[in-house]
């Protein structure tokens, strides 16, 4: 059960803080002013990560209803043990972390609950090799891509359809740009079982979006189907 | 020494993350100038990379940045009212 008092630390620590991070200077003071009662700079602190701890918590959860819910309980989380942040890591990547495993929980916990749930049927190993499904060219983005709801639906349906394990690791490293190592550390696996899952749901992403005469972002279709099938 | 297309995919994003040793390095190069597959795996590899990492790539739900801090600010305001009756 959390705790919520106002964060105390020691100026000292906060002075370590400081100095390890100098190019985070308003964002140490920003932690700072939080940790000496301002409880209005938090907002400010954690703002620039909104999207980053909400995409954490639904690469996990796929549900968007329980993403937001694991994600308002890691800013809960985040501004009672701000006094234990040490500084060691980007403040980006420790929100993150609680981020992760608040999403982590609530999985667990539904999981829990749904004693048959298929997850609890032997699962086959998806970690193999994966072959491309389809050669379909697709040198460049089309200009103004983004722009076109299409697209933007086929990404969020390209993610969706990633298994959470592939999902995850596809998230923290392409979406929020974590190193390989950091996503090993905020998922507590090896950076070669992050490579490898990252090859796979690159590779399945990439199936999913190829655009064609038949290419899935086009046609609104929710099933993997090759481009040009061989 | 030749590559293999599968070799080829089995590397594709060490390859994009620049985590394969030289030598590798220019095997894949070499092999991606002789075979339009595995050329148009890398590309869109590539691209799939370039476009989630675009802003607003994903949408966040409407409201979503005022909900985030709603069990916080629920928190603090019952710790207001119990140090107020204290």
């Amino acid at each position: 059960m959390l705790e919520v008092g106002a964060p105390s630390r020691s100026s000292a620590t906060t002075s370590a803080v400081l100095t390890k991070r100098q190019g985070d200077a308003s964002e140490a003071e920003l932690i700072q002013r939080v940790l000496s009662g301002q409880e209005e700079a938090f907002r400010q602190l954690v703002r620039p990560y909104e999207y980053a701890v909400f995409m954490a918590a639904q690469a996990i959860l796929k549900n968007e209803a329980d993403a937001e819910d694991a994600a308002q309980d890691a800013v809960l989380k985040t501004f009672t043990n701000l006094a234990k942040f040490r500084g060691d890591s980007k403040f980006s990547t420790w929100l993150i972390r609680i981020a992760t495993n608040e999403a982590l929980m609530k999985l667990r916990k539904q999981r829990h609950q749904r004693l048959h749930d298929s997850l609890d049927e032997p699962r086959k190993d998806d970690d193999g090799d994966y072959i491309p499904r389809d050669f379909a060219d697709w040198r460049e983005i089309p200009s103004e891509a983004l722009q076109k709801k299409e697209l933007r639906q086929a990404l969020s349906r390209a993610l969706a359809a990633l298994t959470p394990k592939h999902r995850e690791v596809f998230v923290l490293r392409d979406v929020q740009h974590f190193t390989i190592e950091e996503t090993a550390q905020l998922l507590g696996i090896r950076k070669s079982a992050v490579k490898t899952r990252l090859l796979r749901a690159r590779l399945q992403m990439r199936d999913a979006l190829a655009p064609g005469m038949d290419g899935s972002w086009s046609t609104g279709r929710r099933e993997y189907k090759p481009v040009r099938p061989w | 020494m030749e590559i293999s297309c599968e070799e080829v995919w089995r590397e594709i994003s060490n390859y994009l993350e620049d985590e394969i040793s030289a030598e590798l390095h220019t095997r894949m190069e070499e092999h991606f100038k002789g075979c339009k597959h595995c050329s148009a795996v890398l590309d869109g590899s590539r691209n799939v990379v370039r476009l989630v990492s675009s802003a607003g790539a994903f949408e966040l739900p409407a409201g979503l940045s005022d909900r985030l801090y709603q069990k916080l600010d629920r928190k603090l305001s019952e710790r207001s009212e119990s140090q107020k009756k204290e």
